[in-house]
């Protein structure tokens, strides 16, 4: 985690971690050029970005400091030929085990808020280095966890779940439909737990790429079940992007969330190759 | 992918993969690759399966695909341009298979038998033929032909662009 050098760049960056929780967000992605994969190994290249129409490299790249890929035998995979541009961030991952990857930008901590003689102090990092971060003498100090994870999978040869364990930090995906065996037609199952638990009456938006070249957004909603489960019934082939997150209380109103005491949030986003 | 002569092996004989007559089988596809007349010709992946009337694969009879390792990669690379039948079975098996893999074949008529024998396992029934073909630039089309196992039936289907007539023969 970097510090941060002026209370600006800290103030922005909590402005972007809440942004996922209002409706204007701008969206964060992570883009696959190959999902399914055949042979005895295969590269894939990951783009990623910030932007407001999902796959569109035109507002902020991601920063990829804290990715990680996770091979099928549950090894750690160093991306190779990362590149930050402009727009997007870019690494390739080569696959070299039968199976499936995880390629994963998640970050978690808390934030933590208080009065310093009356002047508002923040910061953010692990929850280990929070009490000597808060100066001595402030007062309401308010922490919350957080969490965030944008993830994506490509398989090379047959699909396998190894990668799907829960780490148990934050919001994560336990597949009853693998991800890589997802095809236009057909309905696909998922269910979402958070810290371990099903992530239940949640809201999902579901959006696929390429809406520079339609009219119509075409993007749905759709909400977990008790057990955290939610089905699709994917209307064509493409690259979709799901979302959801969580709020202690649940979700702030429209134009708050920004400033006043932190609370336990989590976001989640997969990726996913709909093939015809 | 590039062209290569097919290379009988006493392994695909012995199989009957190639067979002297579609009499001495007991199941036999004919499957017509069309002349595509494109500047960039290459001759296409194919893959010929069984799969129920539910359409999940039973057994895959024959994959043709580029034997070789070129510049661009090894043939395997694209075995998944196969789309349906990677999915539906093909990512399950191990590549070359004796008896069912082979070199891309050249357009016009091919066929491919099977003695009663490799297929004992297979319960009296429906089931249907599926053909599927991926051409490097050029398009995917899959055809299938239900037929009945356990008598003797015939039955045809064509494709419109990657595929031309399809016919299975069952003898009993």
């Amino acid at each position: 985690m970097t510090h941060f050098k002026t209370a600006a760049a800290a103030i922005a960056l909590m402005a972007a971690l809440a942004a996922p929780l209002s409706a204007q967000a701008h969206r964060q992605w992570i883009l696959p050029s190959s999902t399914v994969l055949s042979g005895t190994d295969a590269w894939i290249g990951i783009d990623g970005g910030i932007s407001n129409q999902v796959f569109v490299a035109d507002h902020n790249a991601m920063r990829f400091d804290n990715v990680k890929v996770t091979a099928p035998d549950g090894s750690t995979v160093a991306p190779e030929n990362l590149m930050q541009g402009k727009y997007r961030s870019t690494f390739d991952v080569h696959l070299t085990q039968p199976g499936t990857y995880k390629i994963a930008n998640a970050s978690s901590g808390v934030m933590a808020t208080w009065s310093l003689n009356g002047t508002p102090g923040r910061w953010r990092g692990q929850a280990a280095d929070l009490a000597a971060n808060v100066p001595a003498g402030a007062t309401d100090v308010v922490s919350a966890p957080f969490a965030s994870r944008i993830e994506t999978f490509a398989t090379l040869g047959e699909p396998t779940t190894t990668v799907f364990q829960p780490t148990g930090v934050g919001i994560e995906l336990v597949p009853v439909t693998h991800p890589t065996d997802v095809v236009a037609g057909e309905a696909a199952t998922f269910q979402l737990i958070r810290d371990n638990n099903p992530l239940a009456d949640a809201e999902v938006t579901i959006a696929r790429g390429g809406i520079r070249y339609r009219d119509n957004p075409e993007e749905m909603t759709v909400k977990t079940d008790a057990e955290g489960k939610f089905t699709v019934t994917w209307p064509e082939a493409g690259m979709y992007w799901i979302n959801t997150a969580w709020r202690a209380g649940g979700p702030a109103p429209e134009g708050m969330g920004r400033g006043g005491p932190p609370v336990a949030s989590a976001s989640y986003v997969a990726v996913f190759e709909v093939l015809p | 992918m590039k062209l290569l002569p097919l290379a009988l092996t006493t392994a695909t004989l012995a199989t009957g993969l190639v067979a002297t007559s579609a009499s001495a089988a007991d199941l036999s596809v004919s499957v017509e690759l069309p002349r595509i007349n494109s500047a960039s010709y290459h001759r296409p992946y194919v893959a010929i399966w069984i799969e129920r009337q539910d359409q999940t694969a039973v057994r895959t009879l024959a994959v043709w695909y580029q034997q070789t390792r070129n510049n661009e990669g090894d043939g395997k690379d694209w075995l998944k341009d196969i789309r349906t039948w990677w999915r539906k079975g093909g990512r399950a098996m191990t590549m070359p298979a004796d008896g069912i893999s082979g070199a891309t074949r050249a357009p016009g008529r091919q066929t491919v038998t099977m003695p009663g024998a490799r297929l004992s396992g297979l319960p009296a029934g429906q089931y249907n033929i599926v053909v599927e073909a991926a051409r490097e630039l050029g398009g995917r089309e899959s055809v299938r032909v239900p037929f009945r196992w356990g008598a003797a039936n015939t039955g045809s289907a064509r494709g419109a662009t990657e595929l031309g007539a399809v016919s299975v023969t069952v003898t009993r």
